[in-house]
C-alpha cells in the first residue's frame, strides 16, 4: 500500500507526459487541464490501492484514460473506426521511397523531419479514440502491448489490432499533410494489390 | 520463397534466412515493438541483415516512431501545476480535519 505523503514526490514527475496525451485525447487545451487535474485527484484519493514499486506511470494513466472515457468522450462525437480507410503496411514508406525500392538514410531523414509538430499532432487527433489512445501510449508514451491491455482494459489482441491499424491511419494522415505540401507525389509504392 | 505473391513487403528477396519478405514486414511492428518470442525475434533479425529492402523499411519505421514520440511534446502550464498541487494540499488537509490522527498520533 502506498503512502499518501509520497504522492507528489512520485507522481508529479509524470505530468508532462500525461498532459500531452490529454491534449491529444481532448485535443483542447482547456479540456486537457481539466482531464490532468481530475486525473491527479483521483489518483491522490487512490493512492492506498496502488502498490509502491510496481508501474506509478501505467497506474497514471489507466486512472487519464479511464477519467477521459467517462467524462469527455461522450461529449463530442469522434470520427468512428468505420470512417478510417484501413491503408497498407508501409503506406507512407511507399509512397517516400523511390522506385528502386530504397530510400537513401538523408532522404528519409529529410522527408521525416519535414513534418512540423503540429502536423504530428494533428494527425494523431485525427485517429479515431480506440486507435489514438493505443498509437499514443505505445509510440509515444512507449508501453508495452501487456501494458496498453491493462491500462485500456481490452484483450492484447484488440491492442495489437488497434495499435497497427491506428498506425496505419497515422501514416495515412501524415502522408495527406505531405501531399498538401506537395511533398510527395499521390502514385502509390510497388505493391501491385 | 515460401510461395504466393508478396504485395507489402518492398523486396522478394528471402536470401539467407526463412523468412519471406512478406513475413518479415507483416511482423515488422511486433518486432520493433519488442514483442516477439526470441525465436520468431532472431528470424526476422536474421532477414534484416540480408535484406536490404526490408532493413531499408525497418530503418524508415524506426525512424517514423522516433519523430512522432519527438514531435509530441507540450509544454505544461505553469498554472496547472500550481493548480494540481494545490488540489492536493487541499486534499490531504481536509482528510486531516476528518482523521487527525493520521497527522498527529497519540
Amino acid at each position: 500500500m502506498a503512502d499518501q505523503a509520497r504522492f507528489s514526490d512520485l507522481a508529479m514527475e509524470h505530468m508532462p507526459a500525461l498532459y500531452s496525451a490529454a491534449l491529444r485525447m481532448t485535443r483542447n487545451p482547456s479540456d486537457a487541464e481539466d482531464l490532468v487535474q481530475e486525473t491527479y485527484l483521483r489518483a491522490y484519493r487512490g493512492f492506498g490501492s496502488f502498490t509502491e514499486g510496481t508501474n506509478l506511470r501505467a497506474w497514471l494513466y489507466r486512472i487519464l484514460t479511464n477519467t477521459y472515457i467517462n467524462s469527455y468522450r461522450a461529449a463530442k462525437r469522434r470520427p468512428e473506426i468505420a470512417d478510417v480507410e484501413d491503408v497498407e503496411e508501409l503506406y507512407l514508406y511507399h509512397r517516400l521511397a523511390p522506385t528502386d525500392g530504397t530510400l537513401s538514410r538523408s532522404a528519409e531523414e529529410e522527408a521525416l523531419a519535414s513534418f512540423t509538430d503540429d502536423e504530428v499532432k494533428a494527425a494523431i487527433e485525427s485517429l479515431p479514440d480506440s486507435f489514438r489512445m493505443a498509437v499514443l501510449l505505445a509510440d509515444v508514451e512507449g508501453f508495452s502491448y501487456k501494458e496498453i491491455a491493462e491500462i485500456t482494459d481490452v484483450p492484447i489482441g484488440t491492442v495489437m489490432s488497434r495499435i497497427h491499424r491506428g498506425r496505419r491511419a497515422l501514416q495515412k494522415a501524415l502522408h495527406d499533410f505531405a501531399e498538401s505540401r506537395g511533398l510527395v507525389g499521390t502514385a502509390p509504392g510497388r505493391s501491385s494489390e | 520463397m515460401s510461395g504466393g505473391q508478396v504485395s507489402s513487403g518492398p523486396g522478394t528477396d528471402d536470401v539467407g534466412a526463412d523468412v519471406d519478405c512478406g513475413s518479415a514486414i507483416h511482423q515488422l511492428y511486433h518486432y520493433l515493438d519488442g514483442e516477439l518470442t526470441e525465436q520468431r525475434r532472431s528470424k526476422i533479425s536474421e532477414h534484416l541483415d540480408y535484406c536490404a529492402p526490408c532493413a531499408s523499411a525497418a530503418g524508415f519505421e524506426t525512424e517514423l516512431r522516433q519523430i512522432i514520440a519527438d514531435k509530441c511534446k507540450d509544454h505544461v502550464p505553469d498554472s496547472l501545476m500550481q493548480r494540481v498541487a494545490q488540489q492536493i494540499d487541499a486534499e490531504r488537509r481536509k482528510q486531516v480535519d476528518i482523521d487527525p490522527e493520521r497527522e498527529h498520533p497519540e
